[in-house]
């Protein structure tokens, strides 16, 4: 756990940070709403897919558990409720939360339920994990997804199925075998789940080609982000800065302690890939795109009270979240643009207060299109009716250790890592408010489009006395004030 | 300078480029560049190109118009454009572009044919086009077809003959030769090129048909290359984003082409080659061409010389060798020009896109929530065509029963165009969602308008008038569904008969183009202006008329019905006036008709009529049709008419039952106008010459609405362009001969009225000059 002195010395060996920072500093916290923290969040090394985890869902999840209840040593018993999200759904574990909460020894009393959303379940369980303890349902929940793509349910055709069906009826040797004999070479093609929307039928990645091409974004920008995106992750990882990540004992073979989908490579070898979706002149490839990947993770949420009466220092308060959804053909991935400002509105911040930006990265280009869309007054005055742009998050302060173009992208299990992330970046680089946000579709699910965004404050054991006591504007006090007084207890 | 330059900048634009490129590759030819420069100055209204490196981006944009079609000037403007790109050395390869996002070009200017006076001027405007594709499909230079948007007739031509296709994939883009509906065929090189693009049977279907072929389905066939997806709006608007994307992509190919890293030749499927394989062995294809032949024969009966035409023109190109043995071709392209068929599909085509618009103009007020009363056959025809079109649509009946068929019907209506793939399963319960069924008159306080087709019974409109005006608000329209009774007589029980008017939608709605809007003394204009604008998004051809029994089309129905029973009583059996009526070109039948409409509804149609017309609208005995429907003989949906129907039988054979009725009402018939043709003309006469009188008493405004009602409505043959179209190739004077010659026989039914006299006085006056 890092230190408050630590930090201050960040902030006095980096002035540039404090000359951007004069502006007021106050807290999001409001009155008579519980201010929900983050105590700890891990994750098991994100893996590429079919590279070696063949595990079930729960297996994974649990050892995960295992994982975070050995870092916050938080006993088992205090655990109010579990919250999990899971994408592509095992049907034997389809409450999957509940075998995960159950193999990693919570105890059998605590209740556990699974969330989808697309690529924003975890994102999901975090909220409703929220909204309980908002609620005041409950004060401690441990909320996460899993997403393991190596192992697909894969189902029998739809004829093959109801034939299937209806043998389970037949009474008489003859009416099976006359079932049976039905029973056609193509009743044993397979079905496969498909990242595709149910609604347009379109690929995942095919849209986000479209999009590029939208927004006028070649290839080379899109390589060049997502080489921005390896080599960020390479530096952030050699340097020791993802913490979250708990080493992995991979049943049957050696225990994993990093994510391996992280390969800086150069523009030339990027280059000579094909496009992947819109053949062949298309911009989006398998080198700018995220990658299948295996992984799960995990947050430990309280209420600040519980936290504070149990001892810990919260990493992060959770303060606002917004979900919206667009027209799933043309706007499906540029969920981050319409929840951007509105959530910033909410909180009562604009995008300069922001120090640190966690956004999901599906694609190089759709990360680009959202930055384009948030910089277009066009786009603002003709597809969200707004007077004009909230603007582009300024990139130094953009997922500066890496995304999941590089990390790797587990459907479910993004978006806890994109909030420990920021928890963990706002602690670095001595930031107050972070922003998340992920874009998601519908694929399984009815659900069209939605997003996840939080602002972030970071822990006020670390912010609030290095900014009262080393600024001497007048707003300091009224925003360190409250500040202290809520925090001394802990300190 | 700039003051002579300044009022054209796009010409300066192009001009300035062209001259930059050419000022450094033809430093060492003064000569050259000179050349150059002078040919950039004519103005160009039509055409533009801009130079982007080595690509030269050719665009076509008809000034003042919605679409780009290829006239006199727009491809000259081409000509001089190309010629410009092959003598610059500069450029390696070119694209062709529309500006217009929804047409790439849709066809050969249509008012520069009928201009033609001869059929050697229409050879000549087919040689010259013929000669330019010709040069394009030999350019050293690879050419790049981007289509977004109709790609339909000669703009097809101009797109096969270049090197390499590009296609948005979306609704708007259609490929196709509809040249044979407009009685011509493809003039400049289809016939040759489409059969070695996609195969034999592919393009005589396209041809003879002249169907629209979608993006994705060209792409399949190999009528083009590559597909482009339209995007979603990003920095600037859908559309326009769209047509630049797309000319990136093709400039991307060109330039491919250029250098060969891309190849134009396609990969041809198994099947592909087979058929290949066996259009190339002489037997296989005589027996092609023998099939379509019959199969054409069967369908035209001979009466439209285009189809014939083309299978002719597209055998002989096949087998020439020489370019010289073309001149046939140019010829017979010519001479379709000039036939009675073509003019009367020519003019039915302006007839139809004249009645694409709205001539009220503007409604005050949108309507998008719709209430259909009555969940019949009409009633949910209306809704289907309605609520997937993207109005609300409420859908009211009296009885569950009833209620669950008719959003059944809309259901099914719609599925069929997801086994079509014409529409995903999503879209169509996306569509389904803005339909509300109900019993009651819950939500009608928010209808714009209201449709009700209800049973045809006076009394049962008027109650339905009344309940309807307690519930709706002061703005919706109230409009009613009949075939015949008086709109005037509906709205006598309303308490504000401005808003009520008639909208006579014609069976089976989702595939009949002809919506019949009537108007009384009373209706405003506004309301007028609204149903019209419902019509069209509904996608009807609409043709407003004024009121009276009857209306126009089912008037002028009237007594040719009255006409075929007389025939029936006569002693000709239902199958020989099927014969020589599908003979003279009606699609379907007289007697089928019948049994198609309905006995029962023909019964009402003609009692009613015949009261408020008298004896104009006698000839056969109503009470054949009144014994008809005493004995269930109420025509298909009973099961039995003149004709037994039954599930899976095609061959359907006639109703032993009528041999008893026919005999009970046999007359004499009078030797001397029982011909075959006689018996046609007795039809018919009838028939124009009722529309004649409807024109004489101002229910039809024009004679172009009285055309485009009876053939789009009535299925009045359609190379005969409709009966005003038809007196004036016929001849008034011979109409009126005719008439005279029957009215001796049988009487007055066949006076002629005193429009067709005037007409037949004086040969030059023309219905349709």
């Amino acid at each position: 756990m890092g230190s408050y002195f630590k930090l201050t010395g960040i902030l006095v060996n980096i002035p540039s940070l404090l000359a951007v920072q004069p502006k007021s500093k106050k807290t999001l916290a409001k009155s008579g709403v519980k201010n929900i923290v983050v105590v700890e969040g891990v994750r098991i090394p994100f893996l590429q897919s079919g590279y070696c985890l063949h595990g079930a869902n729960s297996v994974c999840f649990h050892l995960l558990c295992r994982g975070l209840l050995n870092r916050t040593s938080v006993p088992r018993d205090v655990v109010d409720y579990i919250v999990y999200g899971t994408v592509i759904q095992e049907v034997k574990t389809s409450n999957v939360a509940r075998e995960a909460a159950l193999g990693a020894g919570f105890s059998d009393k605590t209740p556990a339920h699974t969330v989808t959303m697309a690529c924003i379940s975890s994102n999901q369980a975090m909220t409703t994990g929220v909204g309980m303890i908002a609620a005041g349902q409950c004060d401690v929940v441990v909320a996460g997804g899993v997403e393991l793509m190596s192992d697909v349910p894969i189902r029998h055709s739809r004829k093959m199925r109801k034939t299937m069906l209806t043998l389970n009826r037949a009474k008489t040797l003859g009416q099976k075998l006359s079932l049976i004999s039905k029973i056609r070479p193509d009743y044993f093609a397979p079905e496969l789940p498909a990242v595709a929307e149910f609604s347009t039928s379109e690929t995942m990645g095919h849209s986000a080609d479209r999009l590029a091409a939208a927004f006028g974004i070649s290839r080379l920008e899109q390589d060049e982000y997502a080489l921005r995106s390896h080599t960020l992750a390479k530096k952030a990882q050699d340097g020791g800065l993802l913490l979250d990540v708990v080493p992995f004992k991979v049943p049957g073979k050696d225990t994993v302690t990093k994510d391996n989908g992280i390969r800086p490579s150069s523009m030339e070898q990027m280059g000579k890939l094909k496009p992947a979706f819109v053949k062949p002149y298309g911009t989006v490839t398998a080198a700018n795109s995220s990658f299948l990947t295996d992984g799960a993770s995990a947050v430990l949420l309280m209420s600040e009270e519980k936290a504070l009466a149990m001892g810990y220092k919260p990493k992060a308060y959770l303060r606002d979240f917004v979900y919206v959804s667009q027209d799933p053909k043309d706007q499906l991935l540029l969920g981050p643009t319409y929840a951007t400002p509105k959530v910033l509105e909410k909180a009562g911040l604009t995008m300069a207060d922001i120090d640190v930006f966690e956004f999901h990265e599906a694609f190089a280009g759709q990360i680009l299109a959202n930055l384009k869309a948030m910089d277009s007054d066009w786009f603002a005055q003709n597809c969200m009716g707004r007077k004009s742009k909230v603007g582009a998050p300024p990139l130094e302060k953009f997922n500066n250790w890496g995304g999941s173009l590089s990390l790797g992208h587990p459907f479910a299990a993004t978006g806890c890592r994109l909030v420990i992330t920021a928890a963990h970046r706002l602690k670095k680089e001595g930031g107050q408010y972070g922003l998340v946000a992920a874009c998601a579709a519908g694929g399984q699910v009815m659900m069209l489009h939605g997003l996840a965004l939080f602002p972030l404050e970071r822990g006020s054991n670390y912010i609030s006395a290095p900014v009262s006591t080393m600024k001497s504007s007048p707003v300091t006090p009224g925003v360190g004030a409250p500040l202290k007084s809520r925090g001394t207890g802990c300190l | 300078m700039l003051a002579v330059i300044s009022p054209r900048p796009l010409l300066f634009r192009v001009s300035v480029k062209l001259f930059y490129v050419s000022s450094f590759s033809f430093l060492k030819s003064t000569e050259h560049k000179l050349i150059t420069r002078f040919c950039l100055f004519p103005a160009r209204s039509h055409v533009s190109c801009d130079i982007k490196g080595d690509v030269a981006v050719v665009r076509f944009n008809t000034p003042n118009s919605k679409v780009n079609t290829l006239s006199r000037q727009l491809s000259s403007e081409f000509t001089d454009v190309m010629n410009e790109i092959w003598a610059n050395e500069a450029v390696k390869s070119a694209v062709l572009i529309s500006s217009k996002p929804g047409s790439f070009i849709a066809g050969a200017d249509i008012d520069m044919i009928e201009a033609c006076k001869t059929s050697q001027e229409v050879t000549q405007l087919s040689q010259e086009g013929q000669k330019m594709l010709e040069k394009i499909e030999q350019s050293p230079k690879p050419v790049v077809a981007a289509i977004s948007g109709s790609c339909l007739g000669g703009g097809l031509e101009v797109a096969i003959a270049c090197h390499y296709r590009i296609a948005t994939k979306d609704k708007k883009t259609i490929l196709g030769t509809p040249e044979v509906l407009l009685g011509l065929l493809p003039g400049a090189g289809a016939t040759q090129r489409l059969p070695k693009m996609v195969g034999l049977p592919a393009a005589f279907d396209m041809m003879l048909t002249g169907r629209n072929i979608r993006a994705d389905r060209a792409k399949k066939m190999g009528l083009v290359d590559q597909l482009v997806d339209p995007l979603g709006p990003g920095m600037k608007a859908p559309e326009a984003r769209t047509i630049e994307y797309l000319e990136e992509v093709a400039i991307g190919f060109a330039r491919g082409l250029a250098n060969r890293t891309v190849s134009a030749k396609r990969s041809k499927g198994l099947i592909q080659r087979i058929t290949d394989y066996a259009m190339a062995l002489p037997f296989v294809r005589r027996q092609v061409y023998k099939t379509v032949e019959n199969k054409v024969q069967k369908q035209t009966k001979g009466l439209y010389p285009a189809p014939l035409k083309i299978i002719e023109v597209t055998r002989q190109l096949l087998n020439a060798k020489l370019s010289a043995s073309l001149f046939p071709f140019f010829q017979s392209f010519g001479q379709l020009a000039v036939t009675k068929e073509a003019k009367a599909l020519i003019g039915l085509y302006h007839g139809q896109v004249l009645c694409k618009k709205n001539k009220f103009g503007t409604p005050q007020r949108e309507v998008k929530t719709l209430a259909v009363l009555g969940a019949g056959l009409m009633g949910a025809g209306i809704a289907q065509v309605s609520v997937d079109k993207g109005l609300k649509t409420i859908l009211k009946d009296t009885a569950q029963q009833g209620l669950d068929r008719g959003q059944q019907q809309v259901f099914k209506g719609l599925n069929s165009k997801v086994k079509k793939k014409s529409l995903t399963s999503f879209e169509r319960d996306s569509i389904l969602s803005n339909l509300t069924g109900q019993l009651d008159y819950k939500g009608f306080e928010k209808a714009d308008m209201v449709i009700e087709a209800v049973f045809e019974d006076i009394n049962i409109k008027h109650k339905v008038l009344k309940e309807v005006e307690a519930v709706i608000p002061a703005h919706c329209i109230f409009a009613s569904n009949t075939s015949a009774l008086p709109i005037s007589q509906i709205a006598a029980v309303s308490k504000r008969p401005e808003k009520v008017i008639g909208m006579h939608y014609f069976s089976p709605v989702d595939r009949m183009q002809l919506l019949e809007i009537i108007t009384t003394d009373k209706t405003s204009q506004d309301t007028a202006a609204s149903a019209v604008a419902v019509g069209l998004k509904q996608g009807k051809v609409v043709i407003v008329v004024k009121d009276g029994p009857g209306f126009y089309t089912t008037r002028c129905l009237g007594p040719m019905l009255a006409e075929v029973v007389r025939v029936l009583q006569e002693g000709i059996d239902p199958k020989k006036i099927d014969a020589i009526s599908t003979a003279f070109g009606f699609p379907v039948g007289a007697a089928t008709l019948i049994d198609e409409v309905g006995v029962d509804v023909a019964t009402h149609v003609a009692e009613d009529l015949g009261k408020a017309f008298g004896e104009r609208f006698g000839g056969g005995s109503i009470e054949l049709f009144k014994l008809m429907v005493e004995k269930g003989f109420l025509g298909r949906k009973a099961g039995k008419g003149f004709y037994v129907y039954q599930e899976g039988v095609k061959n359907r054979s006639l109703n032993s039952g009528m041999d008893e009725i026919l005999a009970r009402f046999k007359v004499p018939a009078k030797p001397e106008v029982c011909t075959d043709e006689d018996i046609q003309m007795r039809l018919v006469t009838r028939f124009v010459n009722e529309a004649a009188m409807c024109l004489q008493e101002g229910i039809l405004s024009n004679p172009v609405e009285g055309d485009i009602g009876a053939v789009f409505g009535l299925g009045f043959p359609p190379c005969l362009g409709g009966p005003f179209r038809y007196a004036d190739s016929y001849g008034a004077k011979q109409l009126v001969d005719k008439l005279r010659k029957y009215e001796a026989v049988y009487g007055s039914q066949f006076t002629p009225c005193q429009l067709l006299l005037d007409y037949a006085n004086s040969p030059s006056k023309k219905f349709h000059q």
